[in-house]
């Protein structure tokens, strides 16, 4: 065999060879955030909206869809232009195209979902100031292809989104006696249900500060199951 | 030739490209949506003034648009002696106008609160609505909560003394805490509480909850503080204005 065609074999498998869509690595890249590496518990990013947000489920779910939406569609077009950006005015240029699609997803909330973006209100606009969505285009969009960069986004916000929705479950539950607003303990006005024990909801369960406490503890079982995240020094 | 990405020049070109190519996109986006966010800034405020009348908590956003005009009979605008300003008052024959300064309707109350610091140079619109062959007048109000504004309309009785109906709104007060003036359980209360004293007027008060509560007063949201302060300073504010013009009609 002559060197040429052994070049051009091995160019062959190099082709074979090309990942499929949902290998083993970039199934980790959905899996990952959801426990080892989630954003909020194990890199501590996002905690501001994780402690704003999550008053009531509706909103901590709707916030996690906006969050998805945002991160996917900026991690594949700053992947995309990854070859591109300048090096020295990348962070500028990552802010801009999130700026760019979180504007674009509060004019069309408004215009198409319009009781959605009410309910958000501010939030969308808090969405550019989400840590974790620079995070990820810095650290993963700017160096990976495309389709990765957008399993990472969808990793990173479904563990986002996770955390979100589990404390906005203790905090909905204990401060309002509600889920998704319906009543679980009965009316508190009517003193019906739990309340007519003398079952009283937890004020500090609306404010910011619970979800401190909710997080901790979640960071507490999540280091209990896995003690390899405990940092030894 | 290769495109050296360190030099100024190409690192200025990107920056202008991207921009002017973000720019383009979000003005057109922008542009494009405006027509429909404007109708839907406009069919809720006609469903808040139709939601606050009795009976008419149901109608929806969609709704409204349509059946605005069988309930909402006359607009008018109110200056501060509650007096009809001149060529303002038109019934529900001349078209919703949002660009007619002499239309009720046209009133930016968030804009006046803010810019016109004298409240007796406001501008006081009022709805006088029909439900069933009974009168009714809805009162708009605007004021601050806790982070910013929060609004309401007022549905008053023909006599001016009773308080029939209201609906409560915010731009960005705390979810589960100040938000929850817009919650039925909240407007609700206000219903048949009285805004008039032997003809005199005499505002509600929105109390912390958990006290016995008179006819002038109800609970506020407990965590909301700031936000029921807003919402009982907004109304003792501008019911004023309503209630004047009321009691003057039902005396001539």
């Amino acid at each position: 065999m002559s060197e040429q065609t052994v070049a051009i074999e091995e160019k062959k498998k190099v082709v074979k060879e090309r990942e499929p869509l949902f290998s083993k690595k970039n199934k980790k890249l959905i899996t990952d955030p959801l426990d080892e590496n989630n954003p909020i518990t194990i890199q501590v990013l996002g905690i501001c909206s994780a402690l704003a947000v999550t008053v009531q489920m509706k909103a901590a779910v709707v916030m996690s869809v906006a969050v998805l939406f945002v991160l996917i569609l900026a991690n594949v077009s700053v992947s995309l232009i990854r070859n591109l950006i300048p090096n020295r005015i990348r962070i500028i240029v990552q802010l801009v195209v999130v700026a760019a699609l979180v504007i674009i997803v509060d004019q069309v909330l408004k215009a198409y979902l319009f009781d959605v973006s009410k309910e958000l209100s501010v939030f969308v606009g808090l969405i550019i100031t989400n840590c974790i969505i620079m995070g990820r285009l810095e650290a993963f969009a700017l160096g990976n292809k495309p389709w990765p960069s957008a399993l990472d986004a969808i990793g990173n916000s479904l563990g986002y989104g996770m955390v979100l929705v589990i404390v906005s479950f203790f905090k909905e539950l204990f401060g309002s006696g509600k889920l998704f607003g319906f009543e679980i303990f009965g009316n508190a006005t009517e003193q019906t249900g739990l309340y007519a024990m003398g079952y009283m909801d937890n004020g500090l369960m609306l404010l910011p500060p619970s979800s401190l406490i909710i997080v901790a503890v979640y960071i507490w079982i999540q280091k209990l199951r896995n003690p390899s995240l405990i940092e030894t020094h | 030739m290769a495109i050296n990405k360190d030099s100024n020049t190409y690192t200025i070109s990107f920056a202008i490209v991207l921009v002017v190519i973000v720019g383009g996109l979000l003005a057109m986006i922008a542009n494009g949506l405006k027509p429909i966010q404007d109708e839907n800034l406009m069919n809720e405020k006609k469903q808040n003034i139709l939601n606050c009348l009795p009976g008419n908590k149901a109608i929806s956003r969609d709704e409204a648009g349509s059946v605005f005009s069988d309930f909402v009979k006359q607009r008018v605008i109110l200056d501060y002696n509650g007096k009809i300003k001149d060529n303002t008052l038109l019934d529900n024959s001349v078209e919703l106008n949002n660009k007619n300064t002499n239309d009720a309707f046209s009133v930016d109350l968030l804009k006046e609160y803010k810019t016109i610091k004298d409240q007796e140079s406001r501008n006081y619109p009022l709805y006088i609505c029909d439900v069933k062959g009974q009168t009714y007048y809805v009162a708009p109000v605007m004021g601050k909560g806790l982070w910013a504004a929060v609004w309401g309309f007022i549905a008053l009785d023909d006599l001016g003394n009773k308080i029939s109906g209201t609906v409560f709104d915010h731009k960005s007060e705390t979810p589960g805490l100040g938000a929850e003036i817009s919650q039925d359980f909240f407007e609700d209360q206000f219903i048949g509480k009285l805004i008039s004293n032997n003809n005199d007027f005499k505002s509600i008060e929105v109390n912390k909850p958990g006290n016995p509560l008179n006819d002038y007063q109800v609970d506020g949201i407990s965590g909301g503080t700031f936000t029921s302060v807003g919402v009982e300073e907004m109304m003792s504010r501008t019911l004023v204005v309503y209630h004047k013009y009321i009691k003057n009609l039902n005396k001539s």
